[in-house]
């Protein structure tokens, strides 16, 4: 065993403890707790590339360390620590993007008067999700999760004065509540099936060979496999905190929350946490893929809900107005195609994409702050444009991402992780459908993303605030910058001709192809991509906005359908019909029982309790009363007569206790000698 | 008369003058100080007691004395401090006149 | 042997009952002093030499410093030492104690069985100490580490006050 594995607990500890000085840093202490918030992440970044250089000496190893953590009945309940390329990855993905976000926050959070909190909870954030990235044990990873989840409600409540944030708090905490549920059911039932929550544990971990026999093997009503359920009660866990349909509601609204929160949390990290999660439990997910007879397989049901995403969030985000939520739309799209590619069993191109990602979707949200900054907090497109020229920084690196996310080809890193993507999805033999809905979702990816830069840069200024835009500080154009060249650079870690991220995490070499191996895939693909963008250019590029007010063309053109689109698939009023309405209804019955049918028993027994009593204490009176008076009249004269015997004086105490001894001493001389 | 008699006669005999010192004085560092002196006897008891045991065990009494003289340190800081605490009250340190904690 | 035992006896003893009868405090502390100093030299007859170093470290250096500093601090109380007819009563009340209880005492220190065989001065070094303290008595010492660290802490606070912002607090 790898001894240095049990120091693994280094860094979520790091970030942990700058949220306790920030928790205890009073309100002026900016410098205290953002430095401290700042150091701790340089540390855990640190200790991430230690970490994974460690893993990948070995790149086919997990190195674990389990431990202890409590005993109860006859086991013991064990938590571990875990350590392999995904994780070595995550880790480092986590602490670099989360440090050059805390950077920007430096310049974002400037003016805000809680600065020195809005520091702690980043750091508790940053903490519970390295604790998610390194455990080896569901418990523990549940632990991180339940965590972060409690994070990303304080911070996306942060201005919390603002009802449509503290709404929005609310809401991404109870919808991921939903899924958590799953998850939980899901933990429970597999420990009770397997008695162990450990990945890995030298052959007894729930992800190691024999115990997915088992599992696999073990049928439940209707040919349903042991692992099927339990895969599929995770999987609702990742649902929630991944934003996928039907649980993707909360995921736009969390824009509330300030910028750099929405880049680190709801774009780059904490939603990736289900991808992160089904890929870490993938040979559990896969167990079942060897019955024939199963009604389902976890992998067909992630694939179907991932391709589902993709597509609604893709076309959900043509007709918002609003900047952040573009975004946030793009990011359940995105989200939806990891979860195709694990669905179609290439976790590796999840992983691929998640990685690449984090880090063009973190530079798009954070141009965007920078662009919010800016523009004195007006968010919405409309009354943007023409920033170009005041901000050349923002402007290039947003760019960047945005021809990253849409994948453009060859240079930017979103091409290659999409293709990997879309050619897994090409190879998978159940259903050609998701493979579909991928291609679909890529053309309105360029289509949107061409309008919202289109909007938002070019043109003239549509309302004063734009007019008067400026450059944001170096504090935050760096961290842009630096996302920037990531965003492009870390595509060819994984490209067909030099699978280097492929062959680490799955620690067996992946042969080199040609470039264009799947050459008609990949042409079909940028035909697709320069259709979006031209056909977004034509709409949007062609003939800018010229006021405000102006009609959106593709409103004038469907008008219908963009209304349909706006409201978000009219999702949320379909939840207000159906599950608001039934709570209610459940609500109604339940005063109703509780008034008439529980409160009507109550209230008899308390009528009967009342006239008891009234009897009692006929008795009492009477009789018991007398009685006691007098027993405590007697102690309280007891009590004075000690009392007296409390002079104060320590000499009379010492004297007492002098004489007690001599008397003592008398009497064991005397008597009890012999 | 063995010297383990001895020893124990004059462990006693200080234990004595410390309480006599305690009990006469109405100064309450000296009658801290008896206190101090008692447990001084003491300590003299656990040493001669180790010195003659028939098997010395390797260090128990050392190990005993060590203790209560920490004890002991610690009690006539925080003795002290009343003293002086009460010194703030009443301006003197008679121990007769410290009696407000009476019942 | 006992020659000098009974020395080191005679010493002390005499030595405490000066301090516990003299009139002013800070001779009282200084012979105290000395009889602290005896004490440790029966520690070193009876050869627990860590013991005796121990003494003199902390009665002979410490205890003794701090309760001058405590005699120098209460110093204007020196004027309540008249004695007073309540004063000798409890004098002599307290020599009559300390008188029965030494008579108790010695008269079971010699109708007991005490006699033992003279036997060699033990040894213990300190290495042997270190390995107890470390060892079967860890607990005690990190105990008593905890009593001293509160000792230390409550006398401070106790000695501290009211503050120095309200001067005319203390009665």
């Amino acid at each position: 065993m790898e001894p240095r594995v049990a120091y693994l607990w280094l860094i979520p500890a790091l970030p942990l403890l700058a949220a306790g000085v920030g928790c205890v840093a009073p309100r002026n202490g900016r410098r205290l707790a953002a430095g401290a918030a700042i150091a701790a992440m340089l540390g855990a970044l640190v200790l991430s590339c230690f970490a994974l250089h460690l893993a990948l000496a070995d790149p086919s190893a997990h190195l674990v360390y389990n431990f202890r953590w409590f005993d109860l009945g006859n086991g013991a309940v064990r938590l571990g620590l875990l350590l392999d390329p995904l994780n070595g990855l995550m880790c480092v993905m986590v602490s670099l993007v989360g440090l050059l976000i805390f950077i920007f926050s430096l310049g974002y959070m400037d003016a805000d008067e809680n600065f020195t909190r809005f520091f702690c909870f980043l750091s508790l954030f940053a903490a519970a999700m390295l604790c998610v990235v390194v455990a080896n044990s569901l418990l523990l990873l549940f632990i991180g999760w339940e965590l972060v989840g409690l994070a990303s409600y304080l911070l996306i409540g942060f201005w919390f004065h603002r009802p449509a944030a503290a709404a929005a708090a609310k809401k991404a905490f109870i919808t991921t509540r939903i899924g958590d549920l799953g998850f939980l059911l899901g933990l429970v039932w597999l420990y009770d099936t397997t008695g162990s929550l450990l990945l890995y544990d030298g052959g007894n971990g729930v992800l190691e060979s024999h115990v997915l026999g088992d599992l696999a093997t073990q049928v439940l009503a209707g040919g349903l496999a042991a692992s099927t359920a339990i895969g599929l009660l995770i999987f609702c866990g990742a649902v929630g905190k991944s934003g996928q349909f039907p649980l993707h509601v909360w995921l736009p609204d969390a824009m509330e929350g300030p910028t750099p929160v929405s880049a680190l949390i709801h774009a780059a990290t904490m939603v990736a946490a289900g991808v992160f999660l089904m890929a870490r439990i993938f040979p559990l997910a896969a167990a079942d893929q060897g019955l024939a007879a199963a009604p389902v397989h976890v992998l067909t049901v992630v694939a179907g809900i991932g391709a589902v995403t993709a597509l609604m969030g893709a076309a959900i985000a043509v007709a918002q107005h609003d900047l952040k939520r573009i975004l946030a739309f793009s990011t359940v799209s995105q989200l939806g195609y990891m979860m195709l590619a694990l669905g179609v069993g290439s976790w590796v191109a999840a992983i691929f994409h998640l990685l690449t990602h984090a880090f063009f979707k973190a530079l798009l949200f954070l141009g965007a702050g920078s662009v919010i900054h800016a523009a004195h907090h007006e968010q919405d497109i409309r009354n943007l444009g023409g920033l170009r020229s005041p901000m050349r920084a923002t402007y290039a690196t947003f760019s960047v991402g945005m021809m990253a996310l849409t994948g453009v080809p060859f240079v930017f890193s979103g091409f290659w992780s999409k293709e990997a993507i879309l050619h897994a999805a090409s190879e998978w033999n159940v259903s050609h459908l998701p493979l579909y809905a991928g291609l679909a979702g890529v053309v309105l990816t360029a289509f949107y993303m061409t309008r919202l830069l289109c909007e938002v840069f070019w043109g003239a200024p549509r309302s004063p605030a734009a007019a008067h835009a400026h450059e944001s500080p170096a504090v935050m154009t760096v961290p842009l910058v630096v996302l920037a060249v990531g965003a492009v650079a870390l595509g060819f870690l994984g490209t067909p001709a030099w699978p280097w991220l492929q062959s680490q995490l799955t620690g067996e070499a992946v042969p080199a192809h040609s470039l264009l191996e799947g050459g008609g895939l990949m042409a079909l693909s940028i035909v697709l991509v320069a259709t979006g963008l031209g056909a977004g250019w034509a709409l949007y590029g062609r003939r800018l906005r010229a006021t405000a007010g102006a009609d959106d063309p593709l409103a004038a053109a469907a008008p219908r359908l963009f209304a349909f689109l706006g409201a978000r698939m009219k999702l949320d009023e379909l939840y207000a019909a159906t599950v608001g309405r039934l709570n209610t209804f459940a609500a109604a019955l339940a005063v109703i029982l509780d008034r008439w049918v529980w409160g009507g028993a109550v209230g008899f027994l308390a009528r009967f309790g009342e006239f008891t009593g009234s009897v009692n204490r006929g008795v009492d009176e009477g009789g018991l009363n007398a009685g006691f008076d007098s027993i405590s009249e007697r102690i309280r004269g007891a009590g004075r007569a000690y009392s007296r015997a409390q002079t104060g004086e320590t000499h009379g105490y010492l004297r007492a206790l002098a004489v007690a001894f001599v008397v003592l001493a008398l009497l064991a001389l005397l008597g009890g000698g012999q | 008369m063995s010297p383990l008699q001895l020893c124990v006669a004059f462990s006693s005999v200080l234990f004595a003058v410390g309480l006599t010192g305690a009990l006469a004085r109405s100064n309450s560092i000296l009658v801290l100080l008896g206190i101090e002196l008692m447990l001084n006897a003491a300590n003299l008891n656990f040493i001669a007691f180790w010195r003659y045991s028939p098997a010395p065990s390797p260090a128990t009494g050392v190990i005993f004395v060590i203790f209560a003289i920490a004890v002991a340190a610690a009690e006539t800081a925080v003795g002290l401090a009343l003293v002086i605490s009460i010194y703030r009250h009443q301006r003197n340190i008679r121990l007769q006149e410290a009696t407000r904690l009476k019942g | 042997m006992t020659a000098v035992l009974a020395l080191i006896a005679l010493a002390t003893i005499g030595t405490a009952a000066a301090a516990m009868t003299r009139r002013s405090l800070l001779h009282s502390v200084l012979l105290l002093t000395g009889s602290w100093v005896g004490v440790a030299a029966f520690y070193l007859w009876a050869g627990a030499e860590f013991a005796a170093f121990a003494q003199v470290l902390i009665y002979v250096g410490a205890i003794s410093m701090a309760l001058l500093f405590a005699v120098l601090l209460t110093r204007r109380s020196r004027e309540d030492f008249a004695p007073g007819p309540a004063s000798r009563g409890r004098a002599l009340y307290a020599i009559l104690a300390g008188a029965a209880l030494a008579g108790v005492l010695l008269a079971a220190i010699a109708r007991g069985s005490l006699a033992v065989a003279p036997s060699p001065v033990p040894t213990v070094t300190v290495r042997q100490l270190g390995g107890q303290l470390m060892g079967p008595h860890a607990a005690s010492l990190l105990v008593v580490g905890v009593l001293l660290t509160v000792a230390l802490i409550g006398a401070v606070v106790l000695a501290a006050g009211t503050g120095p912002g309200k001067p005319g607090d203390a009665p």
